[in-house]
């Protein structure tokens, strides 16, 4: 009976150097037992710091109105949607990697999953932020869910996108975090094992559930994870489409287009993934994990961005050419004058748009690129930039010319307050990941223990040996027979 | 079914000798109460007679529910309580209502999954529960075998440290409703299963 599932000796391994399973548990789980270090500090106070500029910001959003926006009659979505549909979008790519991963058994997710699904529920709760302190009225937001009321009851209108948004949003958020807690109790549990103090220990034991790792818990926890992965498979791609009928479901030039939903849904897995790769070059150098998240798995990544790269141009394409031949001359208009024209008030955020999301990603059919951290982190960023000006030019150059001449408006620049709001975005995004970092083992010690003989370095050198063995034994038994 | 129990705990430190150890100790007819593994080991609960699990059902069960609720709601709400006037469409506008029936079919089926998840494994905070050995989170694979009256405990022991078990020692612990009983799910050893 063979215990170990064969990988190919083509493939390079997913964790590098002589590990064994307690040396992994050493590896991952002591960064969160030392103190922090100064670097960690910085870091963390510089995000509490852009947190408390952004607390600052809807504050007065609140008390003054969102009138201290810079939005105006023409221009009703400006930045705060754009941020949203930027941070729903980056929180798309720990889904993908934990569940169609999972679904694909691509074995280098194990190294990238838990850090990413963490990503994606900090960057889901950025998300609704925005809305939430759009409806100015604040305190009349629980008017968005259907319960019954005194005015009727008046149900909410089950018929609108703004409403599925609001399903949409909360499902994943509340999947992704079960998804997530649940994969973390193993882990939680093996480092309330090895906690040396009190509080430690009684913290870590309250968080792990008492996870003892039974056979039979296991087996139910594959089940669970198995069906979450392929629960949250459409769910994923569903969460972005819903964020595209906001506007595919209009009847805005611009928006109006039936191509929305799977180019919103390709560009959020791009600008996701750009995101981990943020993150992840920096935790795995700080953590010293770079035996975990491997080159390869960069390169995997970067191979995942050069493709959904690639679907999102060949949308933007694909929405200029029909633009054209659908003869509308308002949905031309838009995609000529509003974007296409360079000399055009927004025609250089549309052309920065294409310049990083379409041309930059594509040094990535080089695998010498794709294999170098500096250009991959650099890219990361511009994909990010990129990203958001593909938001900012979907909502805002769609309808600063609107029907009529004489409303429209081409001032709009935000205020400090919105550039606030989505500073303290960042804040809450980078504060969150910091306590994550600290406190929470940052890859998945379980998954990579589960691999760890098939694709670690140590054991799949052991194993070339014994294929030789076997090639030569084979061989030799070839040539025997022909004699 | 709260009372002490006798367990003798062996720790072996590679799967592949705790997969012929399994075995072994079944043939030998005694009654392992749980393997503890730090990872999922694959095919370990067919090798100790673990039945499959039917979560995926129930996953299914609250998924129906969902889509029935979703859908259920969202007519009675447009049709019979509060019929609105929206554009002139239909009051029963099914399409519309296909991505709500979908995200609560998804939430129902996830919330419901992971609760009865947790309630089966008994998993919830400020549980307490007897752990058999620290490392078995870390890199040892634990193996209790549950001891009755009748149980020589050396001879258990003896077979354990042949098996190939790093570390053998009797333990006492209280089992209770938390420790997990899985006597109906273990069926008896036969020769075909291997």
């Amino acid at each position: 009976m063979s215990l170990l599932k064969y990988e190919s000796q083509q493939r390079e391994p997913l964790v590098d150097g002589n590990k064994d399973y307690h040396q992994v548990t050493e590896d991952i789980i002591s960064p969160i037992e030392m103190k922090p270090t100064r670097l960690w500090y910085i870091g963390f106070w510089i995000s509490v710091g852009l947190l408390l500029f952004g607390v600052y910001s809807v504050y007065r959003d609140v008390t003054y109105g969102i009138g201290q926006w810079n939005l105006n009659k023409t221009i009703g979505w400006g930045w705060d949607i754009t941020n949203f549909v930027w941070w729903v979008g980056i929180g798309h790519a720990g889904t993908l990697i934990s569940a169609i991963l999972l679904l694909f058994r691509q074995g280098w997710r194990t190294g990238v999953n838990r850090a990413a699904e963490a990503m994606t529920i900090f960057a889901v709760m950025c998300a609704g932020q925005f809305p939430i302190w759009h409806m100015g009225r604040v305190w009349l937001a629980f008017f968005i869910f259907p319960y019954p009321n005194t005015r009727g009851p008046v149900w909410v209108n089950f018929n609108s996108p703004l409403l599925w948004d609001v399903f949409a949003i909360s499902t994943y958020f509340t999947v992704s975090l079960l998804f997530w807690y649940s994969g973390l109790l193993p882990d939680l549990a093996t480092v309330r094992d090895r906690a040396k103090t009190k509080f430690r220990k009684m913290m870590y034991g309250v968080a792990a559930f008492g996870w003892t790792g039974s056979t039979k818990h296991w087996q139910r926890h594959e089940s669970l994870s198995l069906v979450l992965a392929g629960l949250a498979t459409p769910l994923v791609l569903s969460v972005h489409t819903i964020v595209s009928f906001d506007f595919a479901t209009s009847v805005i030039p611009g928006w109006h287009t039936t191509i929305f939903p799977p180019y919103f849904v390709a560009g959020a897995i791009f600008s996701g993934f750009a995101m981990v790769q943020t993150l992840l070059i920096v935790v795995r150098k700080v953590m010293n994990l770079q035996d975990y998240i491997t080159i390869g798995h960069i390169d995997a990544m970067n191979k995942v961005i050069v493709l959904t790269g690639s679907i999102v141009g060949c949308a933007y394409l694909t929405e200029l050419f029909i633009a054209w031949y659908g003869q509308n001359p308002y949905e031309w208009y838009a995609f000529k004058e509003n974007r296409a024209n360079l000399f055009s008030p927004y025609g250089w955020s549309y052309w920065l748009m294409m310049f990083c999301n379409v041309v930059s990603p594509q040094l990535f059919w080089s695998r010498k690129l794709r294999r170098n951290i500096t250009v991959t982190f650099f890219m990361s960023i511009i994909v990010n930039i990129g990203m958001w000006y593909e938001r900012f030019v979907i909502i805002v150059t769609s309808i600063y010319r609107d029907f009529l001449p004489s409303s429209w408006s081409t001032y709009y620049s935000p205020t400090v307050w919105e550039l606030g709001f989505y500073l303290g975005t960042f804040g809450l995004f980078f504060t969150c990941f910091f306590l994550f970092a600290k406190y929470f083992p940052v890859i998945a010690v379980a998954e990579i223990k589960s691999i760890l003989k098939t694709s670690g370095e140590n054991y799949k050198m052991k194993m070339t040996d014994i294929e030789k063995a076997d090639a030569d034994k084979f061989y030799q038994e070839e040539v025997e027979h022909a004699h | 079914m709260a009372g002490i129990k006798k367990f003798v705990v062996g720790a072996f430190d590679d799967e592949a000798v705790l997969f012929p150890a399994v075995k072994n100790v079944r043939k030998a007819g005694y009654k392992i109460h749980d393997v503890y593994t730090p990872f999922p080991v694959h095919g370990l609960d067919h090798a100790m007679g673990l039945r499959e699990t039917s979560l995926h059902t129930a996953g299914f069960v609250y998924a129906c529910a969902g889509l029935t609720t979703a859908l259920g709601f969202m007519s009675w709400v447009f049709t019979k309580d509060w019929p609105m006037n929206i554009g002139g469409k239909p009051h029963f506008a099914l399409p519309a209502w296909i991505p709500i029936a979908f995200e609560l079919t998804v939430l129902f089926s996830a919330v419901g999954m992971v609760l009865t998840f947790c309630y089966l494994c008994q998993l919830a905070p400020f549980v307490k529960k007897h752990h058999f050995h620290p490392r078995a989170t870390d890199d040892l694979f634990v193996m209790a075998i549950e001891c009755t009256d009748k149980t020589n405990e050396s001879e258990v022991t003896n077979f354990l440290q042949f098996a190939g078990a790093k570390e053998v020692n009797v333990q006492v612990a209280e089992s209770g409703w938390w420790i997990g009983r899985y006597d109906k799910e273990q069926v008896l050893y036969r020769e075909e299963e291997f």
